[in-house]
């Protein structure tokens, strides 16, 4: 992978693939952001009559406050925190069941494989978000609904793309010469899978995870701002849904508008960064001077 | 080229599958769910004081009777296959006698018009951007398009659109803040100016969901001008001391616009999902924007018919790719399926 060794080595590896360096940082700004100033900032802040509303970026508010009273500042440091989380969850459930079954259906295939990869194919036609719209909107007690059941509801669909995509690599994979060696010194199906497969395709779960959670991300957002899920909490969906509800644009809160959006704007492309960093780091192949 | 008809087959049977899953899941979540509808609607109604308690029980009898949720399980189950295929989608709970398809017919338009014409806008500027940059006999210029264009198709349209409204609309008033058509004018489809009013309305939002496919387009145009690029038959076109243009337009495009087509099919369901949002964010009076209402006013048979309505036209548009493919590239085999 690099010369060199430990972080002296990852720094000399950062230096040749910027995007995932970038990624990398940016990603680590936004933990940051979302957990350290947790401390200093409380949480109450961030509901309706905690502060004085309409309230521009001061050096009292310094990211403002919305029109029912909610500070700005922690609303988005809890809004990322939650938002994050939604999405890790959600990625983290769909990565584990793609992995489980693309290994499954790609290394044994048969009827099983018939099954998962006719239902991946009838899932991939039906837009994931509509069948999120369905669900999520269908949940009881939306007012209670909190982070985790945000990210159970979101990894409902964030399996299928980790299954079809760890399954077309398991497949071409199944065949290769270090394959057959180890099927001929005696090693069971799930040993392969386990000891010569997954570290091959290590890089290829991370690009999967790093899909999964950004798609989690991105379906909660969706959801959150046309209003399922909890109303009251100050995720970063739900601050989109009442900016608009209380037509922030036609009152020139200009800073209500921004903020979140370049928070937003940063998750999305710490994660496009830090797959055009993995794809790089999976296929070395690519690497050009475009 | 001629088809076999087991292909055919076979991509039908897939559709009737997808719409088949999508009426069962339609049908079973809100079963599965205890909560119920129809009861919501009723307490609704309370609270607002146009029912009292006491002709609530009736309400409820004649909404349940209705809806044919007195009868078995198994029987409402096929009933509501039986309906759906027959595109009988029910009535609006909120807005009571009127019909689902009707809710959608007043609005599928305005959906088609703007979602169409930036799908098919950014499909052209990001083949062609993308085609640009990844030919390496043109300007290195070029280039430069790629990271904002690769930072815009990461950022979802229904976030830009915010900034584009704070921006364009709110401030340099460039633009109508929401809506589709001016409210000052009659809705009169001849009228000229009612016209221009709509396309007024409708530039926004197109430039929401503009921005971020081209971005997609471009990127996969580029990777695959490269592949092409070292092919043999490119280096034999330029032995043969073909003019550059040629070698670009015949050579290189008509073999990467393939896979391209392919991917326009693969992306409708993100572009219907996104338009959703960013119809819901202007207010426009298209189907995702009447979804996003029915959502806020728990209105669930619009919810489902719109979604299921959704589904079949993603499906029948990617049947309709699947069975175009094989006229456009005759290398393909058909028996994969």
């Amino acid at each position: 992978m690099q010369r060199g060794q430990g972080f002296r080595g990852f720094l000399n590896y950062i230096r040749r693939n910027p995007a995932f360096g970038g990624g990398l940082v940016l990603l680590l700004l936004l933990l940051l952001f979302s957990t350290v100033t947790t401390i200093f900032i409380p949480r109450e802040g961030a509901y309706p009559l905690a502060v004085m509303p309409r309230q521009a970026p001061s050096a009292e508010y310094p990211f403002g406050t919305d029109s029912v009273g909610r500070d700005l500042l922690p609303t988005l440091i809890y809004g990322t925190q939650m938002t994050l989380s939604i999405g890790m969850i959600a990625g983290v459930i769909g990565l584990g069941v793609g992995t489980v079954l693309g290994f499954m259906t790609g290394y044994f295939g048969g009827l099983f494989d018939t099954i998962v990869k006719f239902l991946v194919d009838v899932l991939m036609t039906i837009p994931s978000f509509l069948l999120l719209i369905i669900i999520a909107s269908s949940v009881p007690n939306p007012e209670e609904m909190g982070v985790v059941r945000m990210g159970l509801i979101l990894s409902i669909v964030a399996w299928v793309q980790p299954t079809r995509a760890i399954r077309a690599q398991v497949m071409s994979m199944r065949e290769r010469a270090f394959v057959m060696m180890a099927k001929l010194s005696g090693m069971s199906g799930m040993e392969i899978i386990i000891k010569e497969l997954m570290p091959n395709l290590m890089p290829y779960l991370a690009i999967s995870l790093a899909g999964a959670v950004n798609g989690g991300v991105l379906g909660s957002l969706g959801l959150q701002t046309l209003g399922i899920g909890n109303l009251r909490e100050p995720s970063l969906g739900m601050t989109i849904y009442w900016l608009r509800y209380y037509n922030a644009f036609l009152q020139g809160y200009w800073w209500w508008i921004v903020e979140p959006v370049t928070v937003i704007a940063a998750i999305f492309i710490a994660f496009l960064l830090l797959s055009i960093g993995l794809d790089e780091f999976a296929n070395p192949r690519t690497r050009r001077t475009v | 080229m001629r088809i076999p008809p087991s292909y055919i087959l076979k991509r039908i049977g897939f559709l009737v599958a997808v719409l088949f899953t999508a009426a069962t899941i339609n049908f079973l979540i809100p079963k599965l769910a205890p909560r119920d509808p129809v009861q919501e609607l009723i307490n609704q109604k309370i609270a607002g004081g146009s029912l009292t308690s006491e002709g609530a029980a009736e309400f409820r009898d004649s909404l349940r009777t209705l809806y044919g949720l007195d009868k078995p399980l198994w029987q409402q189950y096929l009933t509501y296959i039986g309906n759906t295929m027959r595109f009988d989608l029910g009535y609006s709970i909120v807005n009571y006698p009127q019909r689902v398809s009707t809710i959608i017919g007043q609005t599928v338009f305005w959906t088609l018009g703007f979602v169409f014409t930036s799908t098919i806008l950014a499909f052209l500027i990001g083949t062609v951007v993308g085609a640009l940059v990844g030919w390496s006999k043109t300007s290195k210029w070029f280039s430069w398009l790629m990271p904002p264009l690769a930072m815009f198709s990461a950022i979802p349209g229904f976030i830009l659109a915010l900034v584009f409204i704070y921006y364009l609309a709110f401030k340099a008033q460039l633009f109508p803040l929401r809506g589709g058509y001016s409210v000052t004018i009659d809705k009169n489809w001849s009228d000229p100016q009612f016209l221009l009013s709509v396309l007024h309305h409708a530039a926004l939002p197109g430039l929401s969901m503009l921005l971020v496919s081209v971005g997609g387009w471009s990127l996969g145009m580029r990777s695959m001008m490269v592949t092409v690029e070292g092919q043999d038959y490119i280096t034999f076109a330029e032995a043969k001391g073909l003019k550059g243009s040629r070698i670009f337009f015949r050579y290189a495009l008509r073999n990467t616009l393939l896979p391209q087509v392919t991917s326009l099919a693969m992306q409708l369901g993100l572009i219907v999902s996104g338009a959703t949002l960013v119809e819901s964010i202007f207010n426009y009076p298209g189907i995702g924007n009447r979804l996003g209402g029915a959502i806020r006013a728990l209105d669930y048979p619009v919810i489902y018919g719109i979604v299921f309505f959704l589904v079949v036209g993603i499906a029948l548009s990617t049947l309709i790719v699947d069975l175009i493919y094989p006229f456009l590239d005759p290398r393909i085999s058909y028996s994969g399926g």
